[in-house]
């Protein structure tokens, strides 16, 4: 190659540099998707014995969830699967949230920046209309479409954020829809497509962004 | 084929600023200057030079008291920037 070419290769390389720093949110750790992941396991254990076992699905009472949600869907505020999955959701965010800002931190880079507003409201769009929805489902006493709705509107989240943060994170949205639908197709196994798509998946993914953009920074 | 290219993108800071308005839909300055990396001066003057151009428009507005410009892309801007990409990516064909 001689110089011209060369010069050519530089400003190319420089553009996309450019442009992958100014519109993505680059910040976001392999460490938060390891700890997510290990969140939900923990989650999903937990919920276990209730999901499973005989244990009550709503405190201090015993009643059949489906008929008694139809009468008075707030009653979901009241199970113990519910505080389960919001001590899961919480602490996965504080982790995720952690790790990301160490790593921008260590990059030098603004963390609450325009690229991550643009992230934020491009994930929070599904995540809320899928909130709605799922409140719909909960209220008609479909509880065996929760899960995988959950998974279906988060991994659409994924993929329309994709543009906005490391590309691969779109793959891990495939995959969760995949789920979400299969899920579909085999009412009454939520908790182990749950454990699988927001565990080992996100385990997966994290491990994979790690070695792949973090591992390099540290040597 | 060396007339292809854009004298006007000579500069790899007025490349820069391109590449980053080619992305976004609009981009303040500070967020320009942190991606670039630059002085206020520097960015600046070839801000200037853009808009003389015509390849992008300015809009100087206010958050809260604070001064808030924002720069975007015009359509003669995006194609001449296609064009010299497409220029650099002949070049590094052609001369392999």
């Amino acid at each position: 190659m001689n110089t011209e070419s060369q010069d050519s290769l530089a400003a190319l390389n420089d553009i996309k540099r450019i442009m992958n720093q100014s519109s993505r949110f680059i910040s976001l750790s392999g460490l938060s998707g390891i700890a997510a992941g290990v969140c939900a396991l923990i989650g999903c254990w937990l919920a276990h014995p209730y999901i499973v076992g005989q244990k009550n699905y709503i405190i201090n009472q015993q009643l059949n969830l489906p008929q008694a949600l139809k009468q008075d869907f707030t009653i979901i505020f009241n199970t113990y699967l519910f505080y389960i999955a919001m001590g899961t959701l919480l602490a996965a965010l504080i982790l995720a949230y952690v790790f990301t800002y160490f790593k921008s931190k260590k990059d030098g880079s603004k963390l609450w920046g325009n690229t991550a507003l643009r992230l934020l409201f491009n994930l929070a769009l599904p995540l809320f209309v899928g909130f709605l929805f799922i409140l719909k489902l909960i209220s008609l006493g479909a509880i065996g479409l929760i899960m995988p709705s959950i998974l279906i509107f988060y991994g659409l989240a994924l993929t329309s954020s994709s543009k906005y943060t490391l590309g691969e994170i779109k793959y891990l949205g495939y995959i969760q829809i995949v789920l979400g639908l299969a899920n579909m197709l085999m009412v009454g196994y939520g908790l182990y497509f749950a454990a699988f798509g927001f565990g080992v998946m996100h385990i997966v993914y994290g491990v994979i962004m790690w070695y792949k953009y973090e591992q390099k920074v540290t040597e | 084929m060396i007339t292809d290219l854009n004298k006007i993108f000579d500069s790899r800071i007025r490349l820069g600023i391109m590449s980053a308005l080619v992305v976004n839909d609009t981009i303040n300055f500070n967020d320009l200057k942190e991606v670039l990396q630059i002085t206020d001066g520097n960015l600046a003057s070839h801000l200037k030079t853009l808009d003389e151009a015509k390849y992008i428009t300015v809009n100087k507005g206010f958050i809260g008291r604070k001064t808030n410009t924002v720069y975007k892309i015009t359509k003669l801007g995006s194609k001449a920037f296609a064009a010299h990409i497409a220029a650099l990516e002949k070049m590094i064909n052609n001369l392999k």
